[in-house]
């Protein structure tokens, strides 16, 4: 028997939810004013969830690493979020919309979550508008729906292409009139280093004031841990630069589990690497690959040439060139999903062909689009034989009303005209699927302790759709989380104020200060970044989109032998008791190099290649991933000391509502 | 490329501040403007000298930490980009160029060029939002029509990332462009009608109350904006006050 207990309420699918609401312990109103909660991260998660929260009567303190809440990673989000609305009449249900998510994940989801999850959508979006946040409309003034990622209804909501900075500064509002009314008092610039238990229940966090340096003792009657995920593990990524693990870790190690943390999602088309300085990666939307056909010198003399500047791409010939895609999918050419294009530009550029200075970008080429563009608008204008030139120009001109901001941010960034020459792409970390394990009511393996948004593993299994991040951060934060925590807490409005001048406290505070003063102390020859580095380094060749069990028992030494060099040779400049953003950094790299190491132990237990991780040893004849029942559970580790000591607990998947089926793109 | 920084370092927001001059050498022009301060950081840390404090996260234009006064200018000489999309190929071999904080009473330094903006917060947690219950009960998104002139209007408001430049660039030290953002982004929905009144007052008290200038319309702020906020917003913000107060 696995000691992992889903809580997942009893009944149809279809009615669970409804009937866990009705039947669940309620706080008395009057009670709620001497309860505190915590939230740890005001991203939409966070922040949705400390404005219900305080909406609702508790007293809740948030904190988050940012000067304010509204500068969140979530702030990032470019195109858009799901809702099973319906409003384009194209069939669209609670249940497809279900059915998507369960099967894009390649059914390693819990069924229940998912299905709540795209209950609650719906409401995601009124609650928005009635916030102020202006969705795009059309001229009729309803809102308007895109659709992404290879569903065949309209559901994704958007905001130009800001939408996760519109629901953020949403979220953001809705704390703002909580914190005028003063129930949420905001902890900004203040990072969470533990979290402290009582008699085995979660009671509060040691903060620090990451402007005085000062430690701080938090307590609440429950703590809820928003801290996004842990992407930058790689070093590159396209999460923001604060982005860490370290809220996740630090109540992996006080007993929360840590569910798949080997599920990453890697996107295929980020701007790529142009140096050894570079700090993070771009995104690039994945609707260019609807027109730009993906392709790489088919000689590896013409790769080099074009690597070292002495060749343009535009002087190669089509047989010249290999379009990789549309020789090894004829099906789905460019169109394939997401992880079978990244792997195989992956592959092509380990193998020499990649294009440019670093050798790890790949062609994504609009010119056979300027020209089939071309001809058409010829003849939709009327123009009888035009000039190979007024083709392109035509072309060119279609191009750029559909894509118009994506090539101006492209020629921004790599200054080069993507209207000239074709841009160069490579695939970056960008979601972690993985995450603190946690039950149906979003509560982890600690009493009290709640995780939401990116930060727990539910919801996405395998593979992360688009639009889908910013659905369940809301969801978790406004609709799912303000119920379940008030089942645990009415059995809290008896404790009364928890003291922070216990013991318990006392040993979290010492344990976070003489990690500190190790660090400021230790007077070493490497920067923080120098570690963070390498430990990038190896994830991305090791435990990137494409592994075997050789590499990954070589990472996991690799990666314990830079933690212990880094724990001899870091040097940490300034004090403890300063503004110290390399101080700030050490602490996450620690937890990074920590993490790292069970990232590696997880993925060589999933003998299986499922989303966007390929198992090199199990692919099917023709090379694609091969999904093996057996591994249809949830991993969740329990910490015991060394990462490579973490205690494996399956949660296993059962599929009631859903016939398990091969993903195929052939 | 070789460079000459002038850098205001100051150790906390009690001392007192310094221009200091460093040298960098090996600049490529694809860097970002903070990859290059990553280099000079780099560089100081490796020779035992305290790294130069600035803010910063996204890297990509859209949360608003960054925010550093180069060369006289709010986010550098490139139009419509903030700091962290600022790139080397803007300058030269051989130039030097300084950096310094963004200026202003409201925006204190906390350390060399990181400044507290919680002004900025603190004058939405007088009304920038719509109260508005977060119980799931409202009602459906489209049972009120928003006509996309108007929609799209207060989306461009909306897109204001707080960063401050606008106040920094003001020789007035103004807020103005900022709250008038935020107060349109509500004045131009329906939802926001009911509480305009009390919003565009409350606002602009707290602006005042914080030490924000008044706007001479002079328009820097607007030249500087990195997300191309217009002046109408400080007119309609104008506009709202005085019907708010007859
Ligand atoms: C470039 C990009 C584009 C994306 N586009 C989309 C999209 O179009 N649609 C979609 O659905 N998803 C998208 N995603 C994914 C989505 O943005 C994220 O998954 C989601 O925003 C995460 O929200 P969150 O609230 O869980 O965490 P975050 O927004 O990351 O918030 C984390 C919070 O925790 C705080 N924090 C972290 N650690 C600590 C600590 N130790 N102490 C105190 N505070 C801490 C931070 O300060 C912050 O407030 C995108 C992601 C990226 C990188
Ligand atoms: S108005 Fe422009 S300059 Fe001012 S805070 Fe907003 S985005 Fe920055
Ligand atoms: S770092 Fe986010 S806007 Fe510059």
């Amino acid at each position: 028997m696995s000691v992992l207990d889903s809580k997942v309420p009893k009944g149809s699918l279809k009615d669970k939810w409804t009937d866990y609401k009705d039947h669940i312990d309620l706080v008395n109103p009057a009670n709620k004013r001497n309860i505190d909660i915590i939230v740890v991260g005001t991203g939409l998660a966070g922040g949705s969830a400390a404005a219900t929260l305080a909406e609702l009567g508790y007293n809740v303190k948030t904190f988050c690493y940012q000067d304010s809440p509204r500068r969140a990673h979530s702030i990032a989000a470019q195109g858009g979020i799901n809702a099973a609305k319906n409003y384009q009449g194209d069939g669209d249900s609670t249940y497809r919309l279900f059915y998507d998510t369960v099967k894009g994940g390649d059914y390693r989801s819990r069924e229940a979550n998912v299905y709540r999850l795209a209950e609650v959508s719906t409401n995601i979006i009124d609650q928005c508008v009635a916030q102020g946040v202006p969705f795009a409309r059309d001229y009729g003034g309803l809102l308007d729906n895109r659709s992404f990622g290879g569903v065949l209804v309209s559901r994704t909501f958007y905001a130009k292409g800001q939408t996760g900075q519109q629901l953020l500064l949403g979220a953001y509002s809705a704390m703002n009139r909580q914190i005028a009314r003063g129930k949420i008092t905001p902890f900004n610039r203040h990072e969470m280093l533990d979290v402290v238990k009582v008699n085995g229940k979660a009671r509060g966090i040691i903060a620090r004031d990451l402007v005085t340096g000062k430690l701080e003792r938090h307590s609440a009657h429950a703590v809820v841990i928003a801290s996004g995920g842990y992407g930058n593990v790689y070093f590159l990524s396209t999460n923001a630069m604060g982005s860490n693990a370290t809220a996740a870790w630090k109540i992996h190690k006080k007993g929360a589990f840590f569910a798949n943390p080997c599920y990453t999602q890697i996107h295929p088309t980020c701007i790529p690497r142009s140096g050894d300085y570079q700090s993070k990666l771009t995104l690039m939307s994945e609707s260019l690959r609807n027109d730009g056909r993906i392709w790489v010198p088919k000689s590896l003399e013409d790769a080099k040439a074009i690597r070292e500047g002495k060749k343009k791409p535009t002087e190669l010939t089509e047989e010249q060139r290999d379009y990789y895609l549309e020789r090894k999918y004829p099906a789905f050419g460019n169109l394939v999903p997401r992880d079978v294009a990244s792997r195989a530009a992956k592959e092509l550029c380990d193998a020499g062909y990649g294009v440019n200075a670093t050798g790890e970008a790949v062609y994504l080429d609009f010119a056979s689009s300027f020209e089939r563009y071309g001809k058409e608008q010829a003849k939709i204008h009327g123009i009888e034989n035009p000039s190979s030139e007024k083709i392109i120009e035509l072309g060119r001109a279609l191009v750029k009303s559909k894509y118009g901001n994506l090539f101006q941010m492209y020629e921004k960034i790599v200054d080069q005209d993507p209207y000239k020459t074709p841009m160069m792409i490579y695939p970056a970390v960008h979601y972690t699927m993985g995450g603190t394990w946690v039950d149906y009511n979003l509560m982890t393996t600690v009493e009290g302790l709640y995780s939401i948004g990116e930060s727990n593993f539910s919801d996405h299994g395998a593979n992360r759709l688009g639009a889908s991040a910013l659905m369940q951060g809301l969801a978790d934060g406004y609709f799912v989380l303000p119920y379940t925590i008030g089942d645990y807490l009415s059995h809290e409005i008896r404790t009364g104020k928890i003291p922070t001048d216990t013991p318990e406290f006392e040993e979290a505070e010492k344990e976070v200060k003489d990690k500190i003063d190790f660090l400021v102390n230790n007077k070493g020859a490497h920067s923080v970044d120098y570690y963070h580095k390498k430990l990038g380094k190896i994830m991305w060749d090791k435990c990137g989109m494409s592994r075997n069990a050789e590499g990954l028992k070589q990472a996991m030494a690799e990666i314990k032998a830079l933690r212990e060099d880094f724990y001899k040779n870091v040097s940490v400049p300034g004090g403890a008791y300063e503004m110290n953003a390399e101080l700030e950094k050490a602490g996450r790299v620690a937890d990074f190099l920590e993490l790292g190491e069970l990232f590696a132990k997880d993925a060589l237990v999933r003998e299986e290649s499922a989303g966007g991780h390929f198992r090199e040893e199990y692919q099917t004849e023709d090379g694609e991933a091969q999904r093996r029942t057996e591994f249809q559970f949830v991993s969740a580790w329990e910490y015991k000391g060394e990462p490579a000591d973490a205690v494996l607990h399956k949660e296993e998947l059962v599929y009631e509502n859903i016939e398990v089926k091969e993903r195929s793109y052939k | 490329m070789n460079l000459t920084l002038k850098i205001w370092r100051q150790k906390d927001s009690k001392s007192k501040g310094q221009m200091v001059d460093y040298k960098v050498t090996e600049i490529s022009e694809h860097m970002s403007f903070l990859e290059m301060m990553d280099v000079l950081n780099e560089q100081l840390i490796n020779n035992g000298d305290s790294p130069v404090a600035f803010d910063h996260d996204c890297r990509e234009g859209i949360c608003g930490s960054c925010s550093m006064y180069i060369n006289g200018e709010a986010h550098g000489p490139d139009r419509g980009v903030t700091t962290c999309q600022l790139h080397m190929r803007m300058f030269k071999d051989g130039d030097v160029i300084t950096i310094e904080p963004f200026r202003a009473k409201a925006f204190p330094v906390l350390k060399d060029l990181s400044v507290d903006r919680s002004a900025f917060d603190r004058i939405q947690h007088a009304g920038g939002y719509i109260s508005v219950n977060t119980s799931g009960n409202t009602q459906d998104a489209n049972a009120t029509l928003i006509s996309k002139h108007n929609a799209d209007l207060a989306m461009d408001a909306a897109t204001c990332i707080g960063c401050g430049a606008c106040v920094a660039s003001c020789k007035n030290s103004s807020a103005m462009l900022f709250v008038g953002a935020k107060v349109s982004q509500y004045a131009l929905l329906p939802q926001g009608q009911v509480e305009a009144a009390d919003r565009v007052k409350n606002m602009v008290a707290q602006m005042d109350l914080e030490g924000f200038g008044n706007c001479t319309n002079t328009g820097a702020c607007e030249v500087e904006c990195p997300k191309g906020i217009s002046l109408e917003n400080i007119a309609r913000m104008n506009r709202e006050l005085l019907k708010a107060n007859f």
